[in-house]
């Protein structure tokens, strides 16, 4: 792992290095030869520390990084790692199910573990995922797209709703879409 | 414990209940009027779009809670599923002082007279039990002017070739077009079209005592944390309380109407904040609790004389469930039109609400409330992808160029979607919860297909680069805009309540709400609801005065 991060770091300085506009017309090539770096981040709540890197690497590939950050360093998984002890308790056993069976299923495949996989392996395997293409037990009776949904949705309403929850780090979706702060008279700012 | 006998009971203060309670205690009847929610606040919640009557996600705002509700839908197979407050399919409206008045969009839409007619307008309607109000928008008109202008509307109606007959302007000026709806009116004028700025129940210059809106694009769907948007929680329910005769008891969850061996209800059972069970007696009840809300206390109150629920002999309680299917189409434009100057809607036509071939009934068309960062990223053309950087860059490109038209269709009305209580499952009180079923009728369908064909051209002529429909379906209807379940009518074994809302069978039972909608029109409900708040309020108090009991 650690061999990995050394190697994926560098790389990213040197892709980087080509500028924001190479940035953007290859989020593909970087990612086939980044994979998916780990944050300092890690679990309050729910996830084992694996369970909180793996979706670290899925929410970035839902929200991925360009021009602004993605979801992996805006806090999308913070924000799930929250809610699943709270207005989401209910989804805690499809989290549990549904990121062991993307390890195992990955190994089974790949020999590797999903975050190990390059960017666009990724890609194709959460479009499988949300396609209902994955065989297995685990993914039967629709829990394959019913649990890729999860993951999408609480992606976008961890990066695109209020800061308060745990998502939208510094308040970039905001930012990113050019919305001042909502105007109360005598206020300039990001109400939290 | 007991309490002190009071004149009448009302059961829930949202859009009717706040209206009954003041009009009866203005008339000197002692009222106390329950809500199961409390008073609502801008800072339990603030802009928090995830927490808001739009998004729900995380919780409901305004209630009521996914720990002590629940209700049961059962599907088109006939499986049955439990859902929470916080979940669509619950079909929430709200549980605070005021109810939705806090958090609507505040359209403040009087119905046409053909919405009072859908029979004699259009005829029998194949699987529909569309029908006549027992009133007439005539017997109504003075109603909606009292609304008007003791809640508070911004709007001018002389914009409107096919506004209803008023005999009184609005008492404030129209809010002036956002960026979008300027746009929108010079397109639809050169279609021949006739728009005008949406009538609002927010206060476009200082009224009432309260301020003007600054126009927030957190309005739809929050509190207003000015006070401008005005419901009843914050004009008819604070005039009730200033009275004097009138209790306000929150956080009290009525779960049944106690009804005498002679047929006339003696008083309400209820639970307090303690839940603590207590009885409430009075000489009348009035039901404000929603179309869902009230049929469930009526069906929930059995008794020797009524085996099958209060105003249920003909099973017509809960019947007819409907609401609005939302219909319209999306633009996607090359240059900027959002102007953030909220609450978004902000301009509409009437000339498809009645009277176009293709389309029985109709409704207005209007551009939409701003779509905030969340509930934008669900706006996309058919089949683009929603995830990935293509998702992300759409949401930052064309959230300030893109424009949303939409309208309420007018719904026929299907006796079998219908509001019952479930058999097995209940509340945190030990109270049978809502069953809810059925599904639209087809020519609903048929008539979002036509109205979003409308929205669309308007945006193909406004120059949107981009466009396609986002076209109402078939489902259970219901929503916020819930209407039906206990209909007004003349015929006892087709209606639940007469023309004043009083259970056909029960001399000292009325209801107040959306419920009593024969149909549903084509526009916003509140006002309507507003309205005959002040019908059935007008009419208890003026034979109160007389001397009638309601014995």
């Amino acid at each position: 792992m650690d061999e990995h991060n050394k190697f994926s770091r560098r790389e990213f300085i040197k892709v980087a290095a080509l500028g924001a506009g190479a940035l953007t017309l290859s989020a593909g090539g970087i990612g086939l030869i980044v994979g998916c770096e780990k944050t300092s981040q890690s679990s309050k709540n729910f996830f084992s520390e694996d369970e909180y890197h793996l979706l670290e690497c899925i929410s970035e590939q839902i929200i991925p990084t360009d021009e602004w950050p993605g979801g992996r360093d805006t806090g999308v998984v913070n924000f799930i790692d929250i809610q699943l002890v709270g207005p989401y308790s209910r989804y805690q056993q499809d989290y549990r199910k549904g990121l062991a069976a993307i390890e195992s299923t990955c190994l089974d495949k790949y020999g590797k573990k999903f975050e190990q996989l390059s960017w666009n392996t990724q890609t194709g395997f959460l479009q499988d995922m949300e396609g209902g293409r994955l065989s297995g037990e685990a993914w039967s009776n629709g829990f394959s797209e019913k649990f890729f949904e999860l993951l999408r949705s609480h992606s976008m309403q961890a990066y695109y709703g209020s800061p308060r929850h745990g998502g939208n780090r510094n308040f970039v979706s905001f930012k990113m879409m050019g919305l001042d702060d909502f105007q109360i008279v005598g206020q300039n700012r990001y109400g939290v | 414990m007991s309490n002190a006998h009071v004149n009448a009971v009302v059961v829930g203060a949202g859009a009717g209940g706040g209206v009954v309670a003041k009009e009866l205690s203005e008339a000197g009847l002692s009222v106390v009027l329950f809500e199961r929610g409390d008073w609502a606040s801008f800072d339990a919640h603030d802009t928090d779009e995830l927490i808001s009557q739009r998004t729900t996600v995380l919780g409901n705002a305004f209630g009521p809670d996914d720990e002590k509700y629940r209700r049961v839908v059962v599907d088109d197979d006939g499986t049955t599923r439990v859902v929470l407050p916080s979940e669509i399919d619950y079909n929430n409206v709200a549980a605070c002082v005021g109810s939705g008045t806090v958090s609507y969009g505040a359209m403040a839409w009087r119905y046409m007279p053909e919405d009072f007619r859908m029979k004699s307008t259009y005829g029998h309607i194949e699987g529909s039990t569309l029908e006549d109000w027992p009133i007439t928008y005539d017997d109504l008109e003075h109603c909606y002017e009292k609304a008007e202008w003791e809640i508070g509307v911004a709007g001018d109606a002389s914009l409107n070739p096919f506004s209803a007959p008023r005999k009184r302007p609005y008492p404030m000026p129209p809010f002036a077009y956002n960026k979008e709806a300027s746009l929108l009116d010079s397109t639809m004028k050169r279609m021949g079209l006739h728009p005008f700025p949406i009538p609002m129940l927010r206060n476009s210059v200082p009224y009432n005592g309260r301020p003007a809106c600054v126009r927030r694009r957190s309005c739809c769907g929050f509190a207003c944390p000015l006070n401008a948007k005005s419901g009843t929680h914050n004009t008819v329910i604070p005039t009730a309380l200033a009275t004097g005769n009138c209790e306000l008891r929150t956080n009290c969850v009525v779960s049944e109407i106690v009804v005498n061996d002679s047929g006339r209800a003696t008083s309400v059972l209820y639970f307090d904040g303690y839940n603590h069970k207590l009885e409430q007696a009075a000489d009348i009840v009035i039901v404000s609790a929603s179309a869902t809300e009230t049929p469930r206390l009526l069906l929930n109150s059995r008794s020797k004389l009524f085996p099958a629920g209060i105003g249920n002999r003909y099973d017509w309680v809960g019947r007819n469930f409907q609401g609005h299917a939302y219909t319209g189409a999306f633009g996607l434009f090359e240059e900027d039109i959002f102007d953030d100057v909220g609450p978004g809607a902000s301009i509409a036509v009437s000339d498809f609400s009645h009277h176009n071939t293709g389309i029985i009934g109709g409704g207005i068309l209007a551009n939409e409330f701003t779509r905030l960062p969340y509930y934008f990223t669900a706006i996309r053309p058919p089949s683009s992808p929603s995830w990935g950087t293509a998702h992300k860059e759409f949401q930052r490109n064309y959230f300030r160029r893109n424009v949303q038209v939409v309208g309420p269709i007018q719904e026929m009305p299907v006796f079998y979607s219908r509001v019952e209580v479930d058999p097995v499952v209940k509340d945190s009180w030990g109270i049978p919860v809502v069953r809810l079923s059925g599904h639209r009728h087809s020519r609903d369908v048929e008539g979002c297909g036509f109205l979003s064909g409308k929205a669309e051209s308007i945006l193909k002529e406004a120059g949107a680069s981009i466009t396609w429909q986002a076209v109402g379906g078939k489902g259970l209807s219901g929503g916020q805009h819930q209407a039906g379940t206990c209909r007004m009518g003349n015929d006892p074994q087709t209606s639940v309540t007469d023309k004043y809302g009083r259970i056909h069978d029960v001399p000292n039972i009325f209801v107040a709400d959306a419920s009593l909608h024969v149909t549903n029109g084509g526009f916003n409900p509140a006002l309507t609801i507003m309205a005959l708040g002040y019908w059935i309020g007008e009419y208890i108090s003026t034979e109160w005065k007389k001397g009638n009991r309601f014995a």
